[in-house]
């Protein structure tokens, strides 16, 4: 660390003060001169056809000023939303492709598909005017059932999708890992359901637009996590505006956890609608609409087995999943249950075999697609709940049986059986230190503790690995990605030496403002006031991926440090030149460049000046401005690992389950900014535990509508869920990008799940329970006792 | 039907027309263009809206801006007493990294400057815990929220705010 | 929402002259069901007569044996009132744990139960207490209020006015949460007054119920093993994602023992 404001300081965050002085500019907050309100109908049928829309009567509505139709986009020619990631299956086909067209035409497929777009002078006209809108529909039968999805005579959601399937993938060699089960000493069987959850972050989706008459330009103001791909989506596949004629600004947003990725109907048309209504438009979601329309996650059917021969070694793992696409394909929908899972199937272990085969399935829903950690929570909750399953099975300390099948820390880089190649990892001390944190030894005196009070206690661990700083170009385009997965950084310094800096990637709470600005001045010397973090808006940065999959400092951040490269290099050029020197003897220490061995020396700033007043400059060999761009294309992934302890009391006559204590000991490479690295963690064992104890997006299956549409039915994690957690470091520096830094933003959400479960299997073991289902909500866990009781009974 | 409604926002005389529906929410965004307050759901569950009314914290998007006719009413932009100084709570807020996207913050800030005043600056974790119940963020896990609070009890009462 | 006229009268009197003039008036106290109800357009009143200015409809009152409570008063004014506190804790907690501290500040007691949210805790109170409920027009007894899913006896142009709860020698109320909206899912209020023992369950049906067995074994025995066998049917039960009927009956078991507990400490 270079000083008090660089790398491995706990700075706080230039983002607060507005924050919390009420001056954040979300969205909706825009004032838009003029501005016309939209307003969504949305289908209240799983599957129907639709005979007919007659938007006579709500066009003569107060205030109505344009009313839009799926045919008035077909009339127009637009596009259909794309999925951008091509699946190959077992077979080498690509994934089915069903057509995702921006509204309705002939068919709804899920509750929520959009039907109309009511524009008018206030929100509330507009909704008034959509109750004025007659659809004749025709219900048809829907399925909602991810497990019945594939079976004979289930109602088929497309045409071109026959069964309902999307691919049907692998990854693995069947007839080796079957060999391997074959002379195992004990096989651990599993079924589990991998919930599906609503994202919920607290900002609902929202979309603002204007045209420029004049230019022919569009703006469109949306809740995005990647403003230059969502430009890009909405150009070159939708709506065929020019690139450079679309400008997409996302401003704060609050909160993506991915559901604010992909590109949606609703910011579509808005954008769309611009130019035909000829006045700014807004629209926000209500949360209702939030609960229908935003995509889902996780939802996932599993079996799952894992062989180990009589020491208890892992021989191999076999998992079969069915993955819930939704009703149609969303933006990163295909890749998420594929590469973003089975790849991870190895966790931190030597299992020397893997087959995983994923079928992908459409039901009548809403789409799915990433939720924080996309894939890898859902393959660490496999893994994880398996291996404690299989200790719990063989009498082993669950500790004992992860530590005898860890990846020796002498193995890195480290290759799977699944495809990735590990590049660091220490796992032993992360475990041990998560034990000593959570007083493991101290476990079986508190749960006789709690017993004497009529209280089951329960210990479970979570051994995570993640794979993520998505991602490198070459390796996510040969497996189908429609993107290259680098990211962009522009240091542009002003005469006056501030700078700003232009990031391609995007800020919703992850505090890239400060964090950014601590590498700037840690390795400019800037001080951090002089320094601004410039992201989100497509005509002032270049174009970059955004924000997801824990990437945005592992390649943003190194596509940062490129650019100060090039930033030192140029200056000492400058400086060589003002004090007469030889480059190759300038060093660039504490912002200033000097001459070794003498008391030369020229601030960056006065280099800077002097390449925009360059009176004395070396003009034959510079150009003049210090401006400078880098981009970054990171060599492999990265791989953050850790463990988490979670300790739990269920009260066996209610079936309520309350959260002890929490412990994640993490591996996160090097730590620019620890304060914000810990507000990651925290953020992501909750969603976790939510997951696991709370929450849970049902769909009715005889009529199809959601009925956890709310936050009166969906549990949403609350501040009395809780204790404080527990935190601690290990630091195995990433090998591969100037940082040494591997991702934060998911590890919680990924591993949490799995030690919350445990923790509760482990409590219910007792007693007799075999397996409760997530959300362990107190029905569940108190049917899951009933059960029991009833088989013993028998 | 169009009713002319006048209160205090943060010190300041305001009025306007509004309808009778109109929310008091909508009311401060949109009439006063005040939009720290926040909406995040429709069904008063949230708390992204909490404003205090006449000293007490409400969700202003469970109150109609006619119910607010004379009403003193406070948002997270009257707070902070000078454009240098914060507020002990939102002081709080920073130095314990109590928001991440901060969409939540400003209703979060509000019904926690409230409740530290009625448990009259004495508050144990368990108690901000169970106070926060109206007050949703899906960013933070809580952990430096409740930090923070409790951070700002001792800060707010010294302060003598 | 959609939109209405807007009244705010001073007085009961001018209140039902509103309420009874217009075609479709509906009054509103806390409004933290009404307001939601309308914004998901669920309703549509003409007229939406505002109670607030009603000082008649306020303030808590020691009257003899009595706790009269004014329509208007706020849930957090009942949690934090020191008559309540000291001659019906039971109740005063009760109100503590409505909804959360920003409901509390606006909803209140006599919208709570004009309304008879079959999951509103206060309807439970009122039972177990043996209250009377006081409009405009007269009295009503608990027992015959609360008649059905957000049904009660209250005509057209009635409003609660106040209630008057008995003090209680031994009361207590164990809320088991809905997980999501903090409701009542079970609720069962425990009392013995004056009037004898009583039961009452929230959340559970459709309506408050009272659970006759557990009183009489409770009148005999004020201890949670005296109710410890006795069982409640499912069948009526309320059911839902977060609660089977099945486990609200248990649940109904449980919560009324803890409560019984509760009020003999
Ligand atoms: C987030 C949230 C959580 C909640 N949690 C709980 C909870 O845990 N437990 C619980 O019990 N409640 C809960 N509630 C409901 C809350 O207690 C309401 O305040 C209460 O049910 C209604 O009271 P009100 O004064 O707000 O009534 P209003 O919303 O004003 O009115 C409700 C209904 O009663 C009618 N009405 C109002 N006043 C009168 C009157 N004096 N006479 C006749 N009719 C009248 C109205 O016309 C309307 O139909 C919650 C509400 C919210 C928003
Ligand atoms: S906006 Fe959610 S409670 Fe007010
Ligand atoms: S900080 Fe994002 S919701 Fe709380």
């Amino acid at each position: 660390m270079t000083s008090a404001t660089g790398i491995g300081a706990r700075v706080l965050r230039t983002e607060d003060k507005r924050f919390l002085t009420g001056t954040g500019r979300y969205v909706d907050d825009l004032p838009l001169a003029r501005a016309t309100y939209a307003y969504f109908l949305r289908s209240p049928h799983a599957h129907a056809k639709i005979k007919s829309i007659d938007i006579a009567a709500a066009e003569k509505h107060p205030g109505v000023v344009n009313i839009f139709t799926g045919k008035d986009l077909v009339d127009a020619k637009v596009g259909g939303l794309i999925c951008g990631w091509v699946v190959k299956d077992k077979h080498g086909d690509p994934h089915k492709a069903p057509p995702h067209p921006v509204m309705a035409v002939d068919t709804v497929r899920y509750v929520g598909d959009t039907v109309a777009m009511i524009v008018a002078n206030s929100h509330d006209e507009a909704r008034d005017a959509a109750e004025a809108i007659k659809v004749d529909y025709e219900v048809l039968p829907a399925n909602v059932d991810l497990a019945r999805a594939f079976d004979k005579g289930v109602p088929q959601v497309h045409a071109e999708a026959p069964g309902n399937l999307i691919y049907d993938w692998e990854i693995g060699v069947k007839a080796d890992v079957e060999a391997a089960f074959a002379k195992a000493a004990h096989v651990t069987k599993m079924d589990i359901v991998n919930n599906r959850l609503i994202p919920n972050a607290m900002e609902p989706r929202a979309a603002a637009a204007e045209y420029d008459k004049g230019t022919g330009n569009y703006t469109l103001w949306s809740t995005s996590q990647n403003p230059h791909v969502l430009r890009l989506i909405l150009s070159a596949f939708v709506l065929g505006i020019p690139e450079h004629k679309l400008r997409v600004i996302a401003p704060d947003v609050g909160g993506g956890f991915g559901s604010k990725i992909f590109c949606y109907a609703d910011e579509t048309m808005v954008c769309w609608a611009a130019s035909r209504v000829g006045r700014p438009i807004k629209w926000t979601a209500e949360r209702s609409e939030s609960f229908l329309t935003d995509c889902h996650g996780r939802d996932h059917v599993t079996h799952a087995e894992l062989a180990l021969d009589k020491e208890g070694k892992f021989l191999a793992l076999k998992v079969e999943t069915i993955a819930n696409m939704g009703a149609y394909l969303s933006t990163f929908a295909t890749a998420v249950p594929t590469y973003l899972y089975a790849t991870l199937l190895a966790g931190q272990y030597t299992t020397p075999l893997i087959y995983a085969n994923v079928k992908a399935a459409v039901t009548n829903t809403a789409p799915v697609d990433a939720y924080r950690g996309a894939g890898r929570p859902e393959a660490t909750f496999v893994v994880e709940t398996i291996v404690s399953k299989a200790a719990a099975e063989l009498k082993m300390d669950p500790a004992e049986l992860r530590r005898k099948n860890f990846i020796p820390t002498t193995a890195f880089p480290y290759q799977t059986p699944v495809a990735l190649q590990y590049d660091s990892g220490n796992y032993p001390p992360i475990i041990d230190e998560a034990m000593k944190i959570a007083d493991y030894p101290g476990f079986e005196a508190r749960r006789a503790e709690a017993k004497a009070r009529g209280k089951l206690r329960g210990i479970g661990f979570s051994s995570y690995i993640e794979a993520c700083g998505l991602a490198p170009s070459q390796v996510v385009g040969s497996l189908g990605a429609g993107v290259g997965q680098w990211e962009s950084a522009q240091i542009k310094f002003n005469p006056t030496g501030n700078v700003q800096v232009m990031t391609g990637a995007h800020s919703h709470g992850q505090g890239h403002e400060t964090t950014f600005a601590q590498l700037i001045h840690d390795k400019l010397g800037v001080p951090m006031d002089q320094i601004e973090i410039v992201h989100g808006d497509t005509a002032t940065t270049p174009f970059g991926m955004g924000t997801y999959g824990s990437r945005s400092l592992a390649v943003g951040g190194s596509a940062i440090m490129k650019a100060t490269d090039k930033i030192i290099a140029k200056g000492k050029k400058i400086a060589a030149h003002l004090m007469e020197a030889d480059v190759a003897d300038v060093v660039f220490e504490n912002g200033t460049f000097k001459v070794a061995g003498t008391d030369k020396n020229v601030p960056l700033a006065q280099a800077v000046f002097a390449a925009y007043v360059p009176h004395n400059y070396p003009h034959a060999e510079l150009e003049p401005g210090m401006d400078e761009n880098a981009f970054y294309d990171p060599a492999n992934f990265v791989y953050p690992s850790g463990t988490q302890i979670c300790e739990v009391e269920i009260d066996p006559d209610t079936g309520i389950v309350e959260v002890i204590a929490h412990t994640a000991v993490d591996d996160f490479g090097n730590i620019i900014n620890p304060m914000i690295v810990e507000g990651q963690v925290h953020g992501g064992i909750v969603q976790g535990v939510g997951q696991a104890l709370f929450e849970g997006a049902v769909y009715d299956k005889a009529t199809g509508q959601l009925v956890s549409g709310s936050f009166m039915d969906y549990t949403m994690p609350r501040a009395d869920n809780f204790p404080s957690f527990k935190l601690g470091y290990k630091v195995t520096p990433c090998p591969h990008n100037p940082l040494g830094v591997k991702g934060c933003g998911e590890a919680g959400a990924i591993a949490a799940p799995a030690a919350v479960m445990n923790a509760v299997h482990n409590a219910l073991a007792p007693i007799g329970v075999k397996h409760v289902e997530m959300p362990a909500t107190p029905l569940n866990v108190w049917q899951s006792i009933q059960g029991a009781q009833r088989a013993a009974a028998e | 039907m169009t009713i002319s409604v006048a209160m205090t926002v943060n010190g300041k005389a305001v009025s306007g027309k509004v309808e009778a529906r109109t929310l008091l929410v909508q009311f401060l965004r949109e009439n006063l263009g005040m939009t720290g307050t926040h909406v995040g759901c429709d069904t008063s569950q949230c708390g992204a809206c909490v404003v205090h009314v006449d000293g007490q914290s409400i969700k202003s998007c469970t109150m109609l801006a006619v119910q607010a006719e004379g009403a003193k009413v406070m948002t997270i932009e009257g707070l902070a007493p000078s454009a240098e100084k914060l507020h002990p709570m939102q002081e709080a807020f920073r130095d314990n990294h109590a928001l991440q996207c901060g969409f939540c913050t400003p209703g979060m800030v509000m019904s926690a400057i409230d409740m530290v005043k009625r448990h009259n600056y004495e508050l144990d974790e368990a108690t901000v815990r169970r106070e926060l119940e109206g007050n949703l963020c899906r960013c933070t896990g809580y952990h430096n929220i409740v930090k923070a609070i409790l951070a700002a009890a001792p800060a707010m009462k010294s302060a003598g705010v | 929402m959609y939109d209405f006229a807007y009244h705010r009268p001073k007085s009961v009197a001018d209140a039902i002259a509103l309420l009874k003039g217009k075609e479709e008036a509906r009054p509103m106290s806390g409004g933290m069901t009404l307001i939601p109800t309308l914004k998901q357009r669920l309703a549509r009143p003409s007229d939406v007569v505002d109670l607030g200015d009603v000082k008649e409809l306020a303030g808590i009152k020691l009257e003899g044996a009595n706790v009269v409570i004014g329509g208007m008063t706020k849930h957090a004014e009942v949690a934090t009132s020191a008559d309540v506190k000291s001659h019906i804790p039971a109740l005063a907690e009760l109100a503590g744990h409505i909804g959360d501290p920003q409901v509390r500040n606006r909803g209140t007691m006599g919208g709570s139960v004009a309304n008879n949210d079959p999951a509103a805790d206060y309807p439970a109170a009122v039972v177990a207490l043996n209250a009377t409920v006081t409009t405009n027009t007269g009295k009503h007894a608990a027992d015959g209020f609360f008649k059905g899913l957000f049904e009660t006896a209250l005509g057209e142009g009635e409003i609660v006015t106040s209630i008057s709860f008995p003090k209680a020698e031994k009361a207590a109320y164990m809320k088991f949460p809905n997980p999501a909206s903090r409701y009542a899912m079970v609720g069962v209020f425990v009392a013995k007054t004056a009037s004898g023992v009583r039961v009452a369950v929230t959340g559970a049906g459709p309506c408050v119920f009272r659970v006759k067995a557990m009183e009489e074994a409770l009148a005999k025995n004020f201890s949670s093993a005296a109710i410890k066998d006795i069982k409640v049917s499912a069948t009526d039960l309320n059911s839902d994602i977060h609660g089977s009927a099945e486990y609200r009956a248990h649940l109904v078991g449980v919560m009324a023992r803890r409560a019984v507990d509760a009020a003999n400490k």
